[in-house]
């Protein structure tokens, strides 16, 4: 087993992604000819199993967001396959990507451009359910005023513009909106990041709650290891574009494979359970438009050597359920 | 606050602590009534010709004078009022219509559709409004339909820039991504939540659209080719007027005040919803 290169779970997983690439074209300078593009997901291939979580972390433009967005076909990827429910999504259309959206949900960031200012907090929540047929008029009003009590909002919220209402509260309205129509899925994409410190745990708390209430999947996206830790079964960890480290989250923060992953654990005191010396990044993440050659982390790796300029390492089995990029562990 | 539209109270009393806004607005609420109840304002038929009292000052029987046929000049800028106002809105109406489909669908679906339409707009910005105006109602006939449909026929583009633009950074808003996941199509999305964010900037563009409008029409008028008499419009009052404009200065006096105040209620109304709206300066 030991040595085999990373194959996501075919079957029974939720979501899987296969060596998914997206790129988006960078703006010209007015003297360059040349067509320059940003690599932002460069070759992911990840399994969520159903009900479970999975922790996406990694730095600041490293691809999280674009890889979320991929995974719920609201970018669509240059080449790799996106499997949901053991439907290849890849390159579904029309209705049939409308009704399969009814199972994929996602929570934003930023509480403020995540919902439309100009529509009442009930309309927000139940667009699904009028959208799918499922409900309208009285009876969604009612429906959405009880979701919303169960996210821990007033009953009367579904009345009031999202203007009247906290970071917070807005962050609880998107997810009753994407749990609106009891999804398989979650994408999270840094639901707390925008928050304060105590608000953070209260939503954290709200998303495990439901998770349980309803055994959906989630994907959650973050870049702070302490949530990332707090959330999820599984952890990957992706460095521009790539990722560098899967596993369960538990053996991952207890032992930390890839030098990239020890690097991140060390930085954030008490956090990995390992005694480890604190290991400081040097330099800055290079540009996702011109990535290095070989190991695109060898810029700022304690370990590097010279295969690491020339060779880039695969996601490989390193024990079991345990995967790192690298040439050295 | 419960049941305000997003930007409601908040923004109406930051509208009115604006004072000269609000003396835009109650200069146009004044022209709204004199419009919709003339006979309020003048009991005189607009149309009566008094053969026996031509060209008389202002006088307690005709506070703003009478013309040259001996018509009632209060009576005449009080009915031109529905005539001048009709055209503004009109006018402003079918360019905001058309700028908003074209500004819509060249925003949110970009592409060969936006090329199109965008050097469709470059195009008729590169003709002088005026001349183009002129050089159209020189073939039709110059009702006052003809006036406000080609006024409104030349005044879209600014509008279409102005709503491709904000549809543009609407449509990467995340609650677009939202819908979308929802299962939202386009046809929803771009109705229920990219149009009605675009409404702000557009109550804008209308308010300071209906003062050139009105303006338009004058000019139009003044040269014989807008509203035509003995219908009254403000205009063609002036034009009258200048015939005997050194020795009965009433005649294009008070028509001209009339097209000064309401322009410049608009554009200072204009103004002060902008300012209002503008989230940067908020709290003032
Ligand atoms: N629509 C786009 N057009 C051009 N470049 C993009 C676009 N979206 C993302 N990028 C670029 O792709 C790279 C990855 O972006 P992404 O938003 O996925 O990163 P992220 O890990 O979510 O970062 P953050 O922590 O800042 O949210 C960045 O270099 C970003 O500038
Ligand atoms: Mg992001």
């Amino acid at each position: 087993m030991t040595g085999g290169i990373y194959r996501p779970e075919e079957d029974g997983a939720i979501l899987s992604l296969v060596n998914v690439y997206k790129t988006f074209p960078v703006r010209k300078s007015f003297f360059s000819t040349e067509n320059l593009r940003v690599r932002a997901v460069d070759g992911v291939s990840l399994t969520v199993p159903p009900g479970k979580t999975l922790g996406l972390v990694g730095e600041s433009g490293c691809g999280k967001t674009t890889l979320a967005r991929l995974a719920i076909r609201l970018l669509d990827p240059d080449a790799g396959a996106i499997r949901f429910d053991g439907k290849e999504i890849t390159r579904m259309e029309g209705e049939a990507l409308r009704v399969t959206r009814r199972q994929m949900q996602i929570v934003f960031q930023d509480p403020y451009s995540s919902l439309n200012p100009r529509m009442k907090v009930s309309d927000i929540v139940g667009e699904g359910w009028l959208v799918h047929g499922l409900a309208r008029g009285k009876e969604l009003r009612e429906r959405a005023e009880r979701l919303l009590v169960r996210v821990g909002l007033p009953a009367d919220a579904g009345g009031k513009y999202p203007h009247e209402f906290s970071g917070g509260q807005r962050q609880r309205i998107g997810i009753a909106r994407a749990i609106a129509l009891s999804p398989k899925l979650v994408v999270a994409d840094e639901p707390v990041s925008a928050l304060d410190v105590s608000v953070q745990a209260q939503i954290l708390n709200l998303l495990r709650d439901l998770q349980e209430e309803y055994g959906m999947a989630y994907l959650f996206v973050s870049h702070d290891l302490r949530v990332i830790r707090h959330v999820s079964d599984d952890v990957a960890v992706m460095y521009l574009g790539k990722l560098m480290e899967t596993g369960p989250a538990a053996e991952l923060f207890h032992e930390p494979l890839h030098p990239y992953t020890r690097s991140l654990l060390s930085a954030v005191p008490m956090l990995g359970d390992a005694p480890s010396e604190r290991i400081v990044l040097s330099g800055e993440i290079p540009s996702p438009i011109s990535p290095p050659p070989g190991c695109r982390f060898h810029t700022r790796c304690f370990m590097a050597e010279k295969v690491c300029e020339e060779v880039c390492p695969l996601l490989r089995s390193i024990a079991p359920g345990r995967y790192a990029a690298c040439h050295f562990v | 606050m419960n049941g305000t539209p997003g930007i409601g109270w908040d923004f109406a009393r930051r509208l009115l602590r604006n004072r000269l806004a609000a003396a835009g607005g109650a200069v146009i609420l004044f022209f709204f009534l004199v419009s919709a109840l003339p006979g309020l304002f003048s009991t005189h038929e607009p149309n009566r010709i008094d053969i026996v009292n031509i060209l008389r000052p202002p006088s307690g029987a005709h506070p703003l004078g009478t013309d040259d046929l001996g018509r009632d000049v209060l009576a005449r800028v009080v009915h031109g009022a529905r005539i001048s106002l009709s055209v503004g809105f009109v006018a402003v109406g079918i360019a905001i219509a058309i700028g908003l489909i074209v500004g819509l669908l060249a925003g949110f679906y970009g592409g060969w559709a936006d090329a199109v339409l965008m050097r469709l707009v470059d195009m008729m910005l590169c003709f002088p409004t005026f001349f183009l105006i002129l050089s159209v109602i020189a073939f039709l006939e110059p009702s006052i339909w003809n006036i406000m449909t080609v006024i409104g026929l030349t005044g879209w583009m600014g509008v279409a820039r102005l709503v491709r633009a904000e549809t543009l950074s609407i449509k990467e808003r995340d609650f677009v991504a939202a819908a979308r996941a929802q299962g939202a199509g386009s046809a929803r999305i771009i109705f229920r939540h990219v149009l009605p964010n675009t409404l702000a900037p557009i109550l804008v563009a209308a308010t300071l659209g209906v003062a050139g409008a009105i303006l338009t029409e004058s000019a139009l008028s003044f040269l014989g080719i807008g509203v035509q008499p003995p219908t009254p419009s403000w205009g063609n009052i002036l034009t009258a007027g200048k015939d005997n404009i050194e020795y009965a200065w009433w005649l294009s006096l008070f028509p001209g005040l009339a097209i000064l105040v309401t322009v410049l209620g608009y554009n200072l109304l204009g103004e002060g919803i902008r300012d209002a709206a503008d989230p940067r300066l908020k709290g003032r």
